[in-house]
């Protein structure tokens, strides 16, 4: 059963680059699908955060997923994960500038994207300083992984 | 332990009808058994060699295990190492050692060494073994379960191990109890770290090394200890769970989708904020009570009398007059359900007041009157309900939660969307709620003037309060000059319908004159909204009740031509029958029904009234949102190509969606309904098919031709506020019925209560004629007085009721909140002293950041632990590392770790493992070793030996 599911998650990621995966493994060979073409998936296609969620997959943090990286993502992303594991990569998701924070550019970036930027400055401005004033348990300015699990491990529509 | 009852139950069940006996091989004690026995332990290891070539070595150590062991293991959760322990035992060695066990322990190994004498055999020697042990348990419940799982592991064994014969003479291939129990133990660990790898924040190349390693593990030594089958129901489980969770979802899915409107309603919420939503959410919510009180009104009174009532024409109240046949079926005059439209199943004056109709004998006159009361009670007790309820819900979520903005932002996409449209509306929805998050957030930080503001508060409220007295008084001054015009017939157009023209103008002027002055008073727009719907309600029940008023004289007016008439039709029979008697012997023939005189029937006058304003509400609001709304996008919209300014953003522009006008034009038309419901049993129909348009019309008319509000505000979760006017008008609308109905005389002519005194006589009736006599005694004192206390207390007793319940969603709020304070607090205890639980996860977190060559960017640790894996990348780590043994969380490098939990099982054991510490938090992503606990040096010295 699982290898089922293997296989077809395979053939999805087949399918993506068919020039660039082999449909075998037995030489090991390293192949990475660009970005581009994963963030095309009908899955991805609409989310605001594709890039940085196809970026934080990324082994190499360049956004060009390896098999491995593939089935993590998806992994990750269906229902069957439990809600640390998704709260730890939601928190890599939103930390665009990887700095293991979630500070106020990154509350910026997430914003925009969010509502396709149409809040003005002062909005956005508002809206960020309030997030880290919820947030932010040891007044540091940003939002370590500690303020952030606790924060949506309270929230009621964190299940995905 | 309900798994270790269940295999004794087995066991006996099996057992029974053979008996052997015990008493014999009591005590004998030899080599022979145990050497038996042993073999057939190395058997069973068999594919374990070298672990238990190992093991040898360390026979000597074995008593204590055991000891330690016997008094240390108490946990249920470790019988399968448990009984591992008193059976791998070599006879001579051992000898000596035994006899200083406890008592307990060699009353254990009774059976055991009892059993293995009956035969060189094994399978012979497998059932006495069973069978003896069995009775053993009988005399002494001591060991029971431990006895028991012996059993099962045995049977299991023997299963496990086909070829018995092959490999039973090698004498040195036997394991260490210990050996075994940390295999075991070792396996147990490996099986949870599969089944939770998933669970893990590893990247897939370290998850897939730890799950082969553990795989291979496990697969080496299931198959020694007889757990072969756990992976295929593992998966099964697994299998059975994803369905499981789908179907859950379908199933959601499904429970959405019949939710009528759900989809419309999030649409218009997304784009225009839940404010506007809630009024669609309260239109549905009337269609539903509507639909219930149609279904009441049609069902017991209007099909009954459709199917089984006299058919038209046949009696004069069913039959249009003579007088009104000419004209009865032009469209002016249907227009004013007059003609044919008032003689018909829509209005009370059209229902005979036979006692029972058609074959079922159905009570029509009283069924009528226990809708016109049974409307009433439903919808207060829906009314009621629904806002208890909501209190519940408003009191418990998180409305003013702590979190509000970060929820907002880190929670609020739904990762599900897959669908463009969707999509458009998930970022509108989300830009609609911050929106309304940030109205909430600036009026919070607010404080200006406040003199200033009482001030044009105070003045706000006084003019409003003059233009609801004008208009007030304006309406009075209309009905009584409709008063005068009713008794004239030289009528335009507008005299005939002043009164309405009038109130519709009134209610199209006033509330944006209302909103306008509103604006003085600098509220929230929440708040705001919430006077706004107070004031129009005044307006609106100034109207209601001038037109309640004016009803009523017209009323009595009737009532006073009633009278007379009445005399004159008896008259009129008297002469007809006087002349027919004096011509002829024969029996008259009976009036023709058209020529009959009959009286005003003042019920059915109100019914029309009733009806008329209804349709006459229908119109404005459909005609004002075309014209308002559509007609004014329309224009904007096109026009703007061609005209001096701006039109889209200057003045005229879009319009915006009006709740609180809309809000109570729903409310304001229930009332009608309600109202007239009793005397017209076919507005209740109407209402539907209004509610029922008006959703899509509005809906449409919303999304195509308004904009959002400037200040997209958000609605108080539960429209208690409607919920609020609409009891308040319900109770307002009861009474005037409740007094109709009680004081009132019913027509003589027409209505199923004609013929009798009060329309409640019905009920006296019913009593004295259906039930048993005492019954009717009874009622007759009851109801002297008149229903109207009963009624009274019923609603003294709802209000207490209402109240009741509000009181208790309060408290249970009130506790729900304490309860989070002092979880806030003990988390903020907590988080002072549990710096280190987070800290794995963080490491965890770390190590799946990207690798990156070193930009400056980066901040200092992450370079560290990007740089090299395998060195500490932390302080706090490197700490763990080293002190591994002790931690039970701490995260140790893969590889060491690996390499651990391979060597474990050649570790040379000296020591029983102990009671095993509490598990590992399930939040915590870790990889136990449990070789490692609680044991020192022994452990360390297999370490790095090659295996196979």
């Amino acid at each position: 059963m699982f290898l089922l599911v293997f296989c077809r998650l395979h053939s999805r990621y087949h399918e993506l680059a068919p020039n660039l995966v082999p449909m075998d493994y037995t030489n090991d060979p390293d192949c990475k699908v660009p970005m581009q073409l994963i963030i095309n998936m009908p899955e991805l296609t609409e989310n605001p955060f594709k890039e940085r969620i196809v970026e934080s997959f990324s082994e190499a943090g360049d956004g060009n997923l390896s098999f491995n990286d593939f089935v993590d993502m998806f992994s990750v992303l269906s229902e069957m994960a439990p809600r640390e594991l998704k709260a730890i990569y939601a928190f890599k998701i939103y930390d665009f500038n990887t700095d293991n924070f979630i500070c106020k550019s990154d509350l910026e970036q997430t914003l925009n994207k969010l509502t396709r930027e149409e809040l003005t400055p002062e909005e956005v401005n508002l809206v960020c300083e309030k997030v880290i004033e919820e947030a932010d348990l040891d007044g540091d300015g940003k939002l370590a992984f500690a303020d952030f699990e606790n924060m949506i491990s309270r929230a009621p529509d964190f299940l995905r | 332990m309900p798994r270790h009852n269940k295999t004794q139950l087995e066991i006996k069940m099996e057992d029974v009808g053979i008996e052997i006996d015990e008493q014999v091989e009591h005590n004998s004690d030899d080599d022979a058994g145990r050497r038996g026995k042993t073999n057939r332990r190395q058997q069973n290891h068999k594919p374990s060699p070298a672990g238990v070539r190992k093991n040898r070595n360390n026979n000597r150590s074995q008593p204590q295990a055991r000891n330690g062991r016997r008094t240390a293991v108490e946990d249920d959760s470790e019988d399968e190492e448990e009984d591992e322990a008193p059976k791998p035992r070599r006879g001579n060695r051992k000898k000596p050692a035994k006899a200083q066990d406890s008592d307990e322990e060699s009353e254990d190994e009774q059976p055991n060494r009892k059993t293995n004498k009956k035969g060189g055999n094994q399978k012979q020697k497998e059932e006495p073994n069973n069978k003896e042990k069995q009775a053993d348990k009988k005399g002494k419940g001591k060991d029971k379960d431990k006895d028991d799982s012996k059993d099962k592991k045995k049977k299991k064994r023997k299963d496990s191990s086909s070829s018995s014969s092959s490999s039973s003479s090698s004498d040195d291939d036997s394991m260490s109890e210990g050996e075994m129990a940390k295999l075991m133990e070792e396996v147990e660990e490996k099986k949870k770290l599969v089944s939770n790898m998933r669970n893990k924040p590893w990247r897939m190349k370290r998850r897939l090394a730890a799950l082969k390693e553990a795989q291979s593990f496990v697969e080496k030594f299931e198959g020694a200890l007889g757990k072969g089958k756990g992976r295929r129901l593992f998966a099964y489980k697994v299998m059975m769970r994803k369905k499981w969770i789908k179907f859950q979802r379908d199933f959601d899915n499904f429970k959405t989708s019949c939710i009528p409107w759900e989809r419309k309603i999030k649409e218009v919420e997304s784009h225009f904020g839940s404010s506007v939503a809630s009024y669609f959410i309260f239109l549905r919510w009337m269609y539903g009570m509507n639909l219930v009180l149609f279904g009441i009104t049609f069902g017991l009174v209007v099909i009954p009398e459709v199917l089984m009532g006299l058919p038209y024409g046949s009696i004069p109240r069913k039959t249009v007059p003579r007088a009104e046949q000419a004209k009865a079926m032009d469209f002016s005059t249907l227009w004013d359900f007059d003609g044919y439209c008032k003689y018909s199943v829509l209005f009370y004056g059209y229902y005979n007041n036979q006692r029972t109709i058609g074959l079922l004998k159905f009570r029509l006159p009283l069924a009528y009157l226990m809708v016109g009361i049974g409307t009433f009670g439903y919808s207060l007790m829906v009314v009621i309900r629904t806002m208890a309820s909501n209190a519940n819900e408003s009191g418990g979520d998180g409305e003013d939660s702590d979190f509000l903005f970060c929820w907002k932002m880190f929670t609020s996409w739904d990762y599900l969307i897959g669908n463009s449209e969707t999509a458009d509306n998930k970022f509108a929805s989300i830009t609609t709620s911050f929106k309304e998050g940030i109205v909430d957030e600036e009026e919070n930080q607010k404080d200006e003037n406040i003199h200033l503001r009482r001030f044009l508060r105070v003045l706000a409220n006084f003019l409003i309060i003059c233009s609801l007295g004008g208009s007030g008084y304006l309406i009075y001054f209309v009905v009584k000059r409709s008063q005068d015009f009713a008794t004239r017939n030289d009528l335009g157009w507008y005299e005939k319908n002043e009164v309405e023209i009038v109130m519709s103008l009134l209610g199209l002027v006033c509330p944006p004159l209302f909103e306008s002055i509103a604006e003085l008073e600098e509220y929230h727009p929440r708040i705001a909204l919430k006077w706004q719907l107070g004031r129009i309600f005044a307006l609106f029940l100034g109207n209601l009740y001038t037109f309640l008023f004016a009803l009523f004289d017209e009323v009595n007016q009737k009532l006073a031509v009633e009278e007379s008439i009445k005399n004159a039709t008896i008259w009129a029979t008297q002469m007809h029958y006087a002349n027919f008697t004096g011509n002829t012997s024969a029996t008259p023939p009976p009036i023709d029904p058209a020529d009959v005189i009959r009286g005003p029937c003042w019920e059915t006058t109100v019914g029309i009234e009733f009806v008329k304003l209804t349709v006459s509400d229908i119109q404005v609001t459909y005609i004002t949102i075309l014209v308002g709304d559509f007609l004014r996008a329309v224009i904007v919209r096109f026009l703007n190509y061609c005209w001096c300014w701006d039109l889209e953003s200057g003045f005229p522009s879009y319009g915006e969606f009006d709740i609180s006008g809309n809000v109570l034009g729903l409310v304001f038309n229930q009332g009608m309904i309600w109202m007239g419901a009793f005397y017209a049993p076919g507005l209740v129909g109407i209402n539907v098919l209004r509610l029922l348009t008006s959703m899509y019309y509005q809906s449409w008319a919303v999304m195509s031709s308004n904009v959002p509000h400037e200040r997209i505000f958000k609605a108080s979760k539960s429209n208690n506020f409607y919920m609020g006017l609409l009891l308040l008008i319900l109770f307002l609308s009861l009474l005037p019925v409740v007094y109709t109905i009680m004081t009132l005389p019913p027509s003589f002519d027409c209505g199923p209560f004609s013929g009798k005194s009060k329309m409640f006589d019905i009920i006296m009736e019913t009593i004295e004629l259906d039930f048993p006599a005492f019954v009717g005694n009874i009622f007759s004192y009851v109801a002297n007085p008149g229903l109207i206390i009963p009624a009274v207390l019923l609603m003294v007793w709802l209000a207490i009721y209402y109240l009741n319940a509000v009181s208790k969603a309060y408290e249970n709020s009130n506790l729900e909140l304490k309860k989070k304070m002092q979880m806030q607090r003990d988390e903020e205890k907590n988080r002072r002293n549990n710096q280190d639980s987070t800290n794995s996860i963080m490491k965890d977190l770390e190590d799946l950041l990207p690798i990156k060559s070193e930009d400056g960017n980066n901040t200092a640790p992450e370079n560290k632990a990007s740089t090299n894996k395998n060195d500490p990348p932390k302080a706090p780590k490197g700490a763990d590392k080293q002190g591994g043994a002790s931690r039970n969380g701490s995260r140790v490098n893969p590889e060491k770790e690996m390499s651990l939990a391979v060597q474990n099982p050649r570790i040379a054991v000296t020591r029983p493992p102990g009671p095993r510490p509490p598990g590992p938090l399930p939040g915590n992503p870790q990889l136990t070793v449990p070789g490692q606990r609680g044991r020192g040096p022994p452990q360390r010295v297999g370490r790095g030996q090659p295996r196979h």
